[in-house]
């Protein structure tokens, strides 16, 4: 565009901070060895070791993946460490005694893990570079039969729950950065909501890369069973730093006869810096099996990272079951992101809805790459898809990969895609009216996202509005 | 009011406006008329600090304010409003609340209170009236699928809202059918007052009879050639512009 648009004051990345803490850190590498000191320092029980050996030994059978449309020089995963807990004195009875470092982290973060923050109505798991820290409110959800602690704590008390979901959506085999993860996984969230039990709260995860050098590698299991109903959030932020660092997830969400789970992202992992040093390699895995009746929905806004390959996928196994998926994704600079989604129809009359917000900006480089599958029996599935990208100046790009593949000859597909660019002429106009440039740009693109953000709880619609602000700062002047 | 004294400026290095002298006084209206190419829009593009327009000599005076120092928006938030000849669309934004935040901009800068949303709807529906736009127009994209008509007379109803000292009409009555010319029009001397001076740019006389100028100014080869009352206008719409072209060569 013009050469104003060019000229970027961007906004620091003001989560970058560093918290000076002791940890205990595995070394460098990846190997048996490794997995069984990760293991045991979880104290696991032997099924789990197993599950993470098996994975580790396919993953040393496996490649890591080109076809994503991201560059990036090679990762030596024998330089990366697989574990980094912060050091505790002893085990924690209460969150008073969480240490006043992590509490003050986390304060900054925007995250209160008082209890007495009981206003805000939702309940957190915080997970500061492998390892749950705390979880708020557990008492409180436990009256209703609600399990909402760290994967850890999950292993240890609820192992028959975890032993019977944990792979049941991304198996161990299912590519190279979720086998990954299931051979080095250190924490994460795990949520079961008993039958018919509505959860009375937002439960929340926010997770935070601090230690240098550190993979983070955390695991989310949402199991809703028949007719529970439950929302999620996550968010997640990192330091900055000049290297890169990988953070390889997985989320696998079941969601029995008649449950809903809507599940929603605001990630903000640090994106690099305006030459494209340094940054978060985001390789996510995260997928829902839908059963009879059931309902998944995806909601995610990404800001962040220096990569991004992520798509929230849906199985909609049962009949009548739905799938939604709802993006906004936004690249500045140097970050680049492939992300999208999968939506696999195999009951009859299930529905699946895709709306996909892409913005790029400075020389940012986006794709959305979406697969719609409707299998053989999938009686009467329906597809709505809409993949819309912004460009704001003309040193970035977007492009947009839709698979679709029916087998059913009954099925309903709707496509549509559009790309839009915010003209000179769109932020004359404005500024010819006496609105600012920034102001503009920030009314076109919440409109442009409006779709998407009315899907988000309220607190983090405004978190996210506030987000594409201050990523998009200075990226027209 | 205004004050343009021997301004050159073009576009892309190529110049337009060759030392255009310019007097507008608070109150007056005054119409620039000229052939294709004489540099019409270039001078409500200049006025309004638009991008890529640059001006290499002369100066213009707002209000005895530096008007070529100031940014485009602080121009406008001044009371410098220009009704363009081509409106573009802005899909997604909310046309009354893109008014909305225009309307707090310009306020905020004179020091005045923001208006909140009641009381905002409440003006808005007041000066919809004036350009007989449906209320179904607020709730769409800004110009989002109006026609050519429409998005003129979005354009006076913006600038109804806006109340700027200064409005500058680029070309608005191109395109419109007669009963569009006659509501723009109306629009325009709805705001005619002693505080308000409107420079109203066209080619054709035809809005003229309805927005009748205190003073015509013809344009050629990028400056004023002639001057005159509205009889001016007239004589051109019969004489042509060549008339006035010849008549400065010799």
């Amino acid at each position: 565009m013009n050469e104003t648009v060019q000229e970027i004051a961007q906004q620091e990345y003001k989560y970058g901070f560093v918290t000076e803490i002791e940890a205990d850190v595995a070394p460098p590498g990846l190997s048996e060895d490794i997995v069984r000191y990760i293991s045991e320092k979880k104290n696991e029980p032997a099924w789990m070791l197993e599950f993470r050996l098996k994975a580790l030994r396919h993953w040393f059978t496996m490649k890591e993946p080109t076809w994503a449309n991201v560059s990036y020089p090679p990762i030596d995963y024998q330089a990366i460490r697989y574990y980094s807990a912060p050091k505790q004195k002893k085990k924690l009875n209460s969150l008073d005694e969480v240490d006043p470092e992590l509490r003050e982290t986390f304060s900054k973060l925007g995250i209160s893990l008082d209890e007495q923050k009981r206003l805000s109505g939702v309940a957190v798991d915080a997970v500061f570079d492998s390892v749950s820290v705390a979880t708020t409110f557990q008492a409180e959800l436990a009256k209703v039969g609600i399990i909402f602690c760290s994967f850890s704590e999950a292993v240890q008390h609820h192992p028959e729950l975890v032993r019977k979901y944990l792979g049941s959506v991304v198996p161990y085999t299912d590519n190279f950065f979720a086998t990954l993860n299931s051979a080095v996984f250190t924490d994460g969230s795990f949520c079961y909501i008993p039958k018919g039990v509505r959860c009375p709260m937002e439960l929340s995860t926010y997770f935070r890369i601090n230690q240098a050098g550190t993979g983070q590698f955390e695991r989310t299991l949402i199991v809703a069973d028949e007719g529970a109903t439950v929302s999620y959030l996550e968010g997640c932020t990192a330091p900055r730093r000049d290297e890169n660092q990988l953070h390889a997830a997985v989320v696998e969400l079941v969601a029995l006869d008649d449950a809903t789970i809507k599940y929603s992202t605001v990630q903000n992992w640090y994106p690099g810096d305006k030459q494209g040093r340094g940054g978060i390699y985001n390789f996510v895995t995260k997928r829902g099996k839908a059963f009879n009746r059931a309902k998944l929905s995806w909601t995610q806004v990404e800001t962040g990272s220096a990569i991004t390959w992520k798509y929230p996928s849906c199985i909609l196994q049962g009949d009548d079951s739905v799938g939604e998926f709802y993006s906004v994704a936004l690249t500045n600079h140097y970050q680049q992101a492939d992300t999208g989604t999968k939506m696999i129809h195999i009951g009859r009359n299930t529905r699946s809805t895709i709306v996909s917000k892409g913005i790029s900006a400075g020389h940012g480089q986006q794709t959305y790459r979406g697969e719609v599958k409707i299998l053989k029996n999938a009686e009467n599935a329906r597809n709505y898809s809409q993949c819309d990208s912004l460009l704001l100046g003309d040193q970035c790009g977007a492009h947009t990969f839709p698979y679709i593949e029916v087998r059913n000859a009954t099925a309903t597909m709707e496509h549509e895609a559009s790309t839009s660019k915010i003209g000179e002429d769109q932020l004359f106009y404005a500024q010819q009216r006496g609105i600012s440039a920034e102001d503009a740009v920030s009314m076109i693109v919440n409109g442009f996202c409006r779709e998407v953000f009315r899907e988000l709880p309220m607190e983090f619609a405004v978190e996210a509005q506030k987000l594409l602000g201050v990523s998009l700062e200075g990226s027209v002047g | 009011m205004l004050e343009i004294k021997d301004l050159y400026a073009g576009i892309d290095g190529k110049e337009i406006l060759r030392g255009l002298t310019l007097s507008v006084q608070p109150g007056e209206v005054h119409a620039i008329m000229g052939p294709n190419g004489s540099g019409k829009s270039t001078l409500a593009n200049v006025l309004a600090g638009r991008p890529r327009y640059e001006v290499t000599s002369g100066e213009v005076l707002f209000e005895g304010k530096n008007l070529l120092d100031m940014p485009t928006e602080e121009r406008a938030r001044e009371g410098v409003f220009l009704a363009m000849q081509y409106p573009v669309e802005i899909a997604g934004v909310n046309n009354i609340y893109f008014l909305k935040a225009a309307l707090n901009a310009v306020r905020k800068h004179r020091g005045d209170e923001e208006l909140d949303a009641l009381e905002f709807l409440q003006l808005a529906r007041e000066k919809m009236k004036l350009v007989e736009l449906d209320e179904a127009f607020m709730n769409r994209g800004v110009n989002e699928g109006f026609s050519g008509g429409e998005k003129k007379r979005n354009e006076i109803f913006q600038m109804a809202v806006l109340d700027p000292k200064l409005a500058i009409l680029d070309e608005t009555d191109s395109g419109l059918d007669i009963d569009a010319l006659r509501i723009v029009a109306e629009g325009v001397n709805a705001l005619r007052s002693e505080a308000h001076s409107v420079l109203v740019i066209t080619h054709y006389q035809r809005l003229l009879r309805y927005l009748v100028p205190d003073f015509v100014h013809v344009l050629a080869n990028g400056r004023i050639v002639k001057s005159g009352g509205k009889e001016l206008a007239e004589e051109l719409e019969q004489k042509g512009y060549d008339w006035v072209e010849t008549a400065e060569v010799a």
